[in-house]
């Protein structure tokens, strides 16, 4: 399959003098990590099915400098976001999808004001904007009348108050949406933000992820739906933790419906 | 010697309103050792928010019980102002009941009064159970240590008392029964004083009214040193509090303009700077004690009501982490508190007393402990936000002290060095295309 994948940079595109609909924004988790990598290629070959003519920065993308920004180092982050900028401003970026909460959420917030004026759009926002153009068809398929639970991210939900569109998503594969105990504003975090991914949490009763896991395994789905890849790292350890990998998957929303159409 | 009471009462007025204004100017003060914060945009969202939030009372009833109540207590102080009003006119001209002329309308206020009067008293007495007798979990954290406690109780039974006075004060007046206009609760306490004498009948009801005056000067006053401070400052917190989305964390203006230096080829590094120019690094980045802090911060932490509200949200303490976002209000305005007695000592200039926020009240590892994910922030029923806080002082231990948990530090090279936070080679961020 991954033959069929066309991911254009935008070096090609200029190259070519001609400009793309949309630049969508890997991140490193989505570029380097084994289980987000699958997030990364499920949400192409979307773009490739819905003939999205979009470009990836390639070798020239760089960590956006969220991890170093909220744990205290803001001198990183600006080195980071001022470079990104000098790059996509240089390639005239007007439009932004991103698979990651947190790159959606810095490029979206934190650039502005460094010079970075673009519009940024989360994988799902973008995904329902394709489907209510026609331009995507979404089938149930193999997740017709399945119990999905979707796990709020933070950067996307609280921070930026997208609660609708990945719902919207999960809800046109006729699957059964169920609600944690915690849902939409009042989400629980997985554990892995403000840089708590790169590090040992501190001592407690348990971890973040566990308590949130146990949350989402309470309404018995079949499928705990993720749209960050952190997020989905934090609750695939759960689930693992908890001895329940033979029954629950853990899965991206645009993995879901990229699935659901065997791309 | 008539005048007598109206000269007493015209002295405790002006002695409680006198030590309060004294209390607040060193409020402002205090608040205002912060730094300046620009928060002049957006005048009719901030309006709109106050109206809402503080006025509208909308986040209190996302907990539906303890929102009902609230809200009945909150409606109860405000409207039963224009009773005190009352009182106070009669206290200083030497009236009795002056609004009474009014006619009927009088009943039904009174009436009102004493309806709102009745339900606070439950209200706060349903408070005071959950705390005490069925212990709400978010009202014995650690950080609920003896004073905070004891704060909250003595507020429920200040309330308590003051409307036990003002129905008894209703109750005893008996030309006020006699109308049978508005004594919708008190008549069915009147019966408990049957058999006294005229005088006594009298001699209570002036007690009443007299304790129950006095008891809200002396209340007001004790506002400064307590949690109910929110009753006040709940309106310029929700005001000033933030418009941006929860997500976006300020960028430091000082490191923007190191940076462009930095980044531009066409800057002499070692160029003197122009005549005039001020020069805008500031003398520490980040917090470490709350002078660092903007105003808007202290300012919010005053107003915390250690309702506790983010913390029992807070996924790190929920998970038995020390890290509790309302200890972090509370640490901050007790250092503050601190901060302002060591000047009021000293002249009017703050010595330095080996003290500071970091460490001696907030310790590194409760600030470490955050996830960033702003349920604290969405929690607040008064728009204080914790997470800036424990940002600004995360800043400080990184960009002063270089003392980041060694796996923040890994990380922190690898952006460096990668351009991701893992050591992996930025040439080969395109390399899941083909695998």
């Amino acid at each position: 399959m991954s033959e069929l994948l066309k991911v254009p940079t935008m070096a090609e595109y200029m190259a070519q003098g001609k400009q793309p609909e949309v630049l969508f924004w890997v991140g490193c988790a989505g570029s380097f990590d084994d289980r987000a990598k699958k997030i990364t290629k499920a949400f192409v070959k979307l773009l490739n099915k819905a003939n999205v003519e979009f470009a990836v920065l390639g070798t020239e993308e760089s960590c956006t400098g969220d991890p170093a920004k909220r744990s205290g180092n803001e001198f990183l982050f600006q080195m980071q976001a001022v470079t990104n900028i000098e790059v996509m401003n240089a390639y005239e970026i007007k439009k932004i999808v991103t698979a990651c909460p947190h790159c959606f959420n810095t490029i979206k917030n934190e650039y502005p004001e460094l010079g970075g004026n673009y519009e940024v759009m989360h994988h799902t926002q973008f995904l329902k904007t394709l489907l209510d153009d026609g331009r995507l068809t979404i089938e149930g398929g193999k997740y017709k009348g399945k119990r999905i639970t979707f796990h709020d991210p933070c950067y996307l939900g609280r921070a930026n108050n997208v609660y609708e569109a990945p719902r919207e998503l999960i809800q046109k594969l006729e699957a059964e949406l169920v609600e944690m105990k915690n849902c939409k504003r009042n989400g629980l975090c997985c554990g892995a933000g403000g840089a708590q991914m790169f590090k040992e949490p501190e001592k407690g009763d348990k971890d973040v992820n566990i308590e949130r896991t146990e949350q989402a395994l309470e309404v018995k789905p079949d499928i705990i739906a993720a749209g960050c890849p952190f997020c989905n790292t934090m609750m695939t350890d759960g689930v693992k933790v908890k001895e329940q990998e033979g029954d629950v998957q853990v899965m991206d929303v645009a993995e879901l419906i990229a699935n659901a159409q065997d791309l | 010697m008539d005048y007598l009471p109206n000269i007493i009462f015209a002295i405790a007025l002006i002695l409680g309103l006198g030590f309060f204004a004294k209390n607040v100017k060193k409020l402002k003060r205090n608040i205002m050792l912060g730094h300046d914060v620009d928060v002049s945009d957006n005048k009719s969202q901030r309006w709109k928010n106050m109206a809402m939030i503080a006025l509208g009372q909308s986040k209190m009833v996302r907990r539906p019980i303890a929102g009902f109540l609230h809200v009945i207590v909150y409606v109860g102080f405000v409207i039963i102002n224009i009773e005190v009003l009352e009182i106070i006119i009669d206290g200083l001209l030497g009236t009795h009941r002056v609004f009474s002329s009014i006619g009927p309308l009088y009943g039904i206020l009174i009436g009102a009064f004493e309806i709102l009067a009745l339900l606070v008293f439950v209200s706060v007495v349903l408070f005071w159970i959950r705390r005490n007798v069925i212990k709400l979990q978010r009202f014995w954290k650690s950080e609920m240590t003896s004073w905070p406690k004891n704060d909250a109780n003595f507020i429920l039974y200040f309330e308590m008392v003051l409307m036990t006075l003002f129905l008894v004060m209703n109750a005893t007046d008996t030309n006020f029964q006699d109308l049978n206009s508005g004594n919708i609760v008190s008549q069915f306490i009147a019966p408990w004083f049957d058999g006294f004498s005229e005088t006594v009948l009298h001699t209570i009801e002036r007690a009443a009214w007299w304790i129950h005056i006095l008891g809200i000067l002396v209340f007001l006053n004790y506002l400064y040193y307590s949690k109910h401070l929110h009753i006040l400052l709940a309106f310029p917190n929700t005001y000033y509090g933030r418009l941006k989305p929860k997500g976006a964390l300020n960028n430091l203006e000082a490191v923007t303009a190191e940076v462009k230096m930095m980044m531009d080829p066409n800057i002499d590094p070692f160029a003197a700077p122009e005549e005039g120019v001020e020069d805008d690094v500031p003398a520490k980045f980040g917090a470490s004690d709350v002078q660092d802090l903007n105003w808007v911060q202290l300012l919010s932490a005053y107003t915390c009501t250690e309702c506790g509200r983010c913390t029992s949200e807070c996924p790190a303490n929920q998970t038995g982490k020390k890290l509790s976002p309302r200890k972090i209000m509370m640490d901050t305005r007790d250092r503050l508190e601190e901060v302002g007695k060591n000047i009021d000592a000293n002249n009017g200039e703050f010595k330095e007393d080996g003290k500071q926020l970091l460490d001696t009240y907030i310790t590194r590892e409760e600030l470490w402990a955050c996830t960033s994910c702003n349920a604290c922030v969405e929690a607040c029923p008064v728009s204080i936000d914790p997470l800036s806080i424990i940002i600004d002082m995360r800043r400080y231990l990184v960009m002063e002290q270089s003392a980041a948990p060694v796996e923040l530090n890994n990380m922190m090279t690898n952006i460096e060095n990668n351009g991701a936070p893992w050591p992996y080679n930025q040439m080969d961020r395109l390399n899941w295309k083909n695998e």
